[in-house]
């Protein structure tokens, strides 16, 4: 049996990778997108080992829907990109620096 | 009642945005139709109030209309207090305010010769003028109706802005600034005063509520507070707040401000410094009533003030030339008078006084700037002469404000000094006998000046050069209807109101007299009748003073100046230092500029140089200022602009907060 | 479970808007380019019609809906209210500059109109469900309105770096929720937590981790310093009548959304979130204020005005008392108004091809449209905290609650930094009123933005003069 502290460890984990990827990548804005999966992946993870632990099927529906937000998230991510790209040619992250100070 | 009294006060104040915000757009006559429609409905409802009060046995209305907010116990709000005190204050406010309305359209007619070719201030300035004097008005509204103290200081100081707004109208002309500057500053420390009378009673009684107030102060009559060796508290609340009268009603030695504001146009010559605003201490004193029973140290200051004023002031007014200035002067004397009234205990005969005096003088006035008019704006009587002839309505009002203002038995000046005359009689506070020979010789005085100024203006041959004697004629209606409106209260109000105020206590519980105080019972127990009373006066020294004075006028500028036109001018030579001293007006003004200004100048020199320079502009400001740009730009740096620096600030203040957490 | 009829009157509002964002996406399908101002009425009306459905239903009762995790209180009411009235007020400024520059189509109603109806329910949200719905569909349409101007350099960067952060701001939130869940042991309604928040309170680890991250997802709604970096680069890059949009009427639902996590489900934890606020708002008024001053940009320079907006909003929340909380909306409802005002007003001055971007744009304003100066200069006076203007108001009872609760020190420093912060808001008027205009022909807006903008602005003076109805509606959502 796997203990829950197991599950969110995992989903901590998870989480600090998916931060992580934030702010180590400086050059595709794509891994940005792929961090932000990873991390609500770290969360899913977290309420699908309560739910379980608890018995209790609120957390799961929870997740459906997270995973639905999540799909549109990724459409307008990808659309923003587009427009990006369109305007700059470019998605690198260390080039988004003309709005500062 | 609420919503009329609410009416009264806001008309003025809608006729003096319309006027002000849209004066470009409904032109000039628009200005003056809705500033004079909004003051004659507060005044025709006010009038109505009185009527009320008068016949109908109106009880007072004492309530809060609008709680701003409260703040440590203390409540910031509107309230209107309308007895019949304040009841007799707005009609005398608005009756004035819309005589002077009508007279300004025919005095500010040709107000764009007043301002050089194309200057930015003069676009508009008929109607600004009306604006300010609508809103004049209404501020004087606020400071009378108020309940509360805080309200009362908002009107103090509206007014006060307002007066200094209209004394500099003529912002392009060096002397209106000067002057307009002087009477900020003046009334600054009279109301240093007040503002510190205010904070007192906040911190005793913390109440801002007059009713409260009133109702607390007996259990104060007798705490000592450790301020110069132990002062009673009501003695000191009392004085402080009559510092701040004295700044308004321009008494010894605040006074400076007011004959220099004559600088500003003369309906508001008129309406503000004569007939209204400068009568706000007497009526704020009168409604302290219930405090300055309390303090007879108080009650003698106020009293010896005022004879002060009264006598010395009226003075200086013999040897003035510059028409305006003899009727500020004979103003500073009476408002003397009033004071005095107040530190007899005399409170309803001070307020008898105000009111006489408010149509008399703003009547003088009017008739004044009617002068003014006729001669092309000069305003120096040794230019003028002869002028029955040709403005007999204005000779003839003006004949009959003199006669008020001497005391001229029937005449509405009579009775009102001569009750004050008489109860500082009776007063046997600190100082009272004393105060009652200045005002009893004040009568001579104020018949010699008053008098003076009537013939040199209206009688003996005309003095102008030809082409203004040419041009004289009668001012427009607009100007004689109000000084007509005005001549009837001067002549009649007296009579009728004689009795009510003083003998029959109509003011009931708006004006608290002590008992050992009452200056006026003597009068009320010896009250036969109007004839009586004059009869009465008749053989009084005050009388027979100001006939020798009449008399002496006569002889001197009417009789004698027939003779020898440059007789006034050799009497004020004869008369050699003591002329000096009267025209150096005592050497106040000399006094403050190398004291005060100077002084004060000198003092700020090495402030500044010192404190100011090098502490605060370079090491405080200038350091401040380069420490928060310095930070503002380390913090720009921070948003670099890079999105992973931008996640980084967010991991970091995760961290951050988990750890505060953790550790505590 | 069969749909009951007192729920579907409780989300009345919310159907209408749904309704009219629907059938606006149908008629533009049908509409010439020439007549998008048909989408223009329908919004309008649509709008209106919420406002008089919120009246409707309106009453001091609270009602639930939908099981429990819809709530419509006094609260929502008033905040919804203010939210469709600042959108009224935003497409009202709007439609000259979205019209002069081809971007009058029907997706920037659609958009903003799913943006309210995401904030309608995230203000009536009962449980951290609805709550994430509602605020995933107000910020899935706020990044695309950022990038709603798809030649635009700067816009694109601004949603790019909207988006990235913004996720990783709901990625916490959730991840708090998740802890919250697990905590309480398998509830995420706010009525439940709030129990177990009261009877074990911090000896309960992952309530309070949860907390943590929860309270980092409602600091970046809000735009807390250090949760702020996105606020400044946004503001300058997103078109003007989305800045307006994006800084008035999202507060108002992400202080409906610290009232239901921080009140009505972590009350118990109120000393601790107390003392997080404290810090967040005392960051937050210092770095907005100061680094406002460097600005030459005014929607930068409004940004971090924003940003020391919401260090005093803090400065009521973390009182803890019902005064403070009152206060604290107060503020928000207050704050909502005078950004709608102020970014409405550089919304009507960008006309002629100009964007009115830089502070130097307002030189003179005076001169070419004085009742438009006069207003910005009220709102100026607001924000800045003069009296009578309202925002005097709002900052007295804020610095009142504050100080009822003995935290002198943090008023003391609050108005040190308003007096550091009145710096950049008086030299706007100074702009405005004593510097020659650059353009020199005078400035033409059309009726019906003049007759908003008055309203906008007196409204602000008003409610200065009259504090005490608001302040009595605040009150009364806060018992």
């Amino acid at each position: 049996m796997i203990a829950l502290s197991d599950y969110l460890l995992l989903g901590a984990l998870l989480f600090a990778i998916a931060v992580a990827g934030i702010f180590l990548n400086r050059k595709n804005v794509i891994i940005l997108l792929m961090c932000i999966e990873i991390m609500l992946l770290a969360v899913n993870t977290n309420f699908i080992a309560f739910a379980h632990y608890f018995n209790n099927l609120s957390g799961q529906i929870f997740v459906f829907f997270i995973l639905t937000v999540a799909a549109a998230e990724a459409a307008i991510g990808l659309a923003i990109l587009v427009v990006l790209f369109r305007n700059r040619h470019t998605i690198n992250v260390d080039d988004l620096d003309m709005l500062k100070g | 009642m609420e919503n009329i009294y609410l009416t009264i006060v806001l008309a003025p104040l809608l006729g003096a945005i319309v006027a002000g915000f849209w004066g470009a757009k409904i032109g000039r006559a628009g200005a003056h139709w809705v500033t004079s429609s909004g003051v004659g409905i507060a005044c025709a409802l006010s009038l109505w109030v009185l009527s009320r009060f008068i016949w109908h046995d109106l009880p007072a209305f004492n309530d809060t209309i609008y709680i701003w907010m409260v703040a440590d116990g203390i409540q910031f709000e509107i309230g209107f207090l309308v007895d019949r005190l304040t009841v007799l204050m707005m009609a005398t406010v608005t009756f004035v305010s819309l005589m002077v309305h009508i007279y300004t359209i025919g005095y500010m007619a040709d107000d764009e010769h007043n301002w050089p070719h194309g200057s930015l201030a003069g676009k508009n300035s008929y109607q600004r003028f009306f604006s300010y004097i609508s809103l004049f008005t209404f501020s004087m509204l606020m400071l009378v109706m108020s309940n509360n103290f805080i309200q009362l200081f908002f009107g103090w100081e509206a007014v006060g802005l307002v007066s200094y707004l209209l004394i500099g109208f003529w912002a392009t002309r060096e002397s209106a600034v000067f002057a307009n500057l002087k009477a900020f500053l003046v009334n600054r420390v009279g109301d240093f005063g007040f503002i510190l009378g205010i904070a007192a009673i906040g911190m005793y009684f913390n109440s801002m509520d007059y009713a409260e107030v009133f109702a607390k102060a007996p259990e104060f009559a007798n705490t000592e507070i450790a301020v110069f060796g132990g002062v009673s508290l009501m003695t000191l609340i009392c004085i402080l707040l009559f510092i701040g009268a004295m700044g308004k009603s321009a008494q010894v030695p605040l006074h400076v401000w007011l004959p220099d504001s004559m600088e500003g146009p003369t309906p508001i010559s008129a309406l503000i410094h004569a007939a209204t605003m400068v009568t706000a201490g007497i009526f704020m004193v009168a409604r302290m009533s219930p405090l300055y029973e309390l303090s007879t140290t108080a009650l003698s200051f106020v009293l010896l003030i005022g004879a002060i004023t009264a006598f010395f002031m009226g003075l200086i007014g013999l040897v003035q030339n510059d028409i305006k200035r003899v009727v500020a002067y004979s103003t500073l004397s009476q408002l003397g008078y009033m004071v005095a009234a107040l530190g007899a205990s005399a409170y309803a005969a001070g307020i008898f006084h105000l009111m006489t005096h408010a149509f008399f003088k703003a009547l003088l006035f009017l008739a004044a700037g009617s002068v003014i008019i006729a001669m092309h704006h000069d305003q120096d009587i040794r230019n003028m002469g002869g002028l029955r002839r040709y403005m007999p309505i204005t000779w003839i009002t003006a004949l009959v404000g003199s006669l008020a203002l001497i005391a001229f038995p029937g005449f509405s000046g009579f009775f009102s000094k001569d009750a004050i005359i008489e109860a500082v009689g009776h007063a046997d506070v600190f100082g009272a006998g004393f105060a009652w020979l200045l005002l009893t010789i004040g009568a001579f005085i104020t018949a010699l000046y008053s008098f003076r100024m009537y013939f040199l203006v209206f009688h003996g041959k005309p003095r102008m050069d030809e082409h203004t004697q040419h041009h004289l004629h009668e001012t427009p209606w607009v100007v004689t209807v109000p000084l007509l409106a005005l001549a009837i209260p001067s002549i009649f109000i007296g009579w009728y109101a004689v009795e009510p105020l003083l003998v029959n206590n109509w003011f009931g519980n708006a004006i608290v007299v002590a008992h050992e105080h009452d200056t006026l019972h003597h009068l009320a127990n010896h009250w036969h009748g109007q004839v009586a009373f004059i009869q009465h006066g008749m053989h009084g020294l005050p009388f027979w003073l100001a006939m020798s004075g009449l008399i002496l006028a006569t002889i001197i500028w009417w009789g004698w100046h027939k003779v020898n036109p440059a007789i006034d001018g050799q009497l004020q030579q004869k008369a050699g230092p003591l002329a000096r001293v009267l025209d150096n007006k005592y050497g106040f003004d000399d006094f403050n500029q190398r004291v005060f200004a100077a002084g004060g100048r000198r003092i700020g020199q090495v402030f500044w140089n010192t404190g100011d320079q090098k502490i605060i502009d370079d090491t405080i400001v200038n350091g401040s200022a380069r420490a928060v740009s310095w930070t503002a730009e380390w913090m720009r740096w921070l948003q670099s602009g890079l999105l992973y620096h931008y996640a980084i600030a967010m991991i970091v203040g995760l961290v951050g907060l988990l750890t505060v957490y953790v550790a505590f | 479970m069969p749909v009951e009829a007192n729920s579907m009157i409780a989300i009345l509002p919310e159907i209408v808007i749904l309704t009219v964002a629907c059938a606006v996406l149908v008629i533009d399908l049908y509409l010439p380019d020439e007549r998008k101002d048909i989408n223009h009425i329908v919004t309008i009306i649509g709008l209106a019609t919420a406002l008089g459905a919120i009246s409707l239903i309106g009453s001091d009762k609270v009602t639930y809906a939908f099981d429990n995790s819809f709530i419509r209180d006094p609260l929502s009411d008033l905040l919804k209210g203010v939210i469709l009235i600042v959108t009224l007020f935003t497409f009202v400024y709007s439609r000259d500059y979205m019209q002069q520059r081809q971007l009058w189509i029907g997706e920037y109603h659609v958009l903003i109109l799913f943006a309210v109806l995401g904030m309608l329910i995230m203000v009536s949200a009962n449980n951290f469900l609805t709550l994430y719905l509602g605020l995933e569909l107000l910020a899935l349409c706020l990044y695309a309105l950022v990038a709603f101007d798809r030649d635009s350099k700067a816009g694109a960067e601004a949603a790019m770096k909207y988006f990235v952060l913004g996720a990783l701001g709901s990625g916490m939130l959730l991840y708090g929720i998740s802890m919250l869940y697990g905590a309480s042991g398998g509830f995420f309604g706010f009525a439940q937590i709030a129990d177990i928040a009261a009877a074990q309170g911090t000896d309960n680890q992952l309530l309070v981790f949860g907390l943590v991250f929860v309270l980092i997802g409602v600091a970046f709604k809000f735009g807390a310093v250090p949760f702020h970096m996105w606020l400044p680069d946004v503001y300058q890059g997103a078109p003007m009548p989305i800045v307006l949009f994006l800084s008035s009427a999202p507060k108002v639902a992400a202080f409906a959304m610290a009232v239901r996590i921080l009140i009505e489900g972590l009350g118990g934890l109120q000393t601790d979130w107390g003392e997080i606020l404290i810090i967040l708002s005392v960051l937050s008024f210092v770095l907005g204020n100061v680094v406002a001053i460097a600005q030459t940009n005014i929607k930068r320079m409004l940004a971090y005005s924003t940003i020391s907006h919401v260090g005093f909003i803090f400065l009521g929340l973390l009182a803890g008392t019902a005064a403070g909380y009152t206060a604290a909306m107060f503020y928000t409802v207050v704050y909502a108004l005078m950004a709608a005002g102020a970014f409405g007003i550089l919304v009507l001055l960008s006309t002629q091809g100009i964007e009115a971007e830089q502070l130097d744009d307002l030189k003179g304003l005076s001169e070419r449209n004085g009742w438009l100066a006069a207003m910005m200069a009220l709102i100026m006076f607001s924000m800045a905290g003069v009296p009578p203007a309202v925002g005097f108001m709002a900052k007295l009872l804020v610095l009142e609650a504050a100080v009822s609760v003995g935290l002198v020190w943090l008023a003391v420093l609050a108005v040190i930094f308003s007096i550091v912060g009145a710096f950049y808001y008086l030299r706007v008027i100074k702009l405005m009123y004593f510097d020659k205009p650059q353009l020199e022909q005078p400035l033409v807006i059309d009726g019906t933005a003049t007759i908003a903008i008055s309203i906008n602005g007196l409204a602000i003076l008003f409610l200065g003069l009259f504090p005490a109805s608001l302040l009595q509606v605040c009150g009364v959502a806060f018992g």
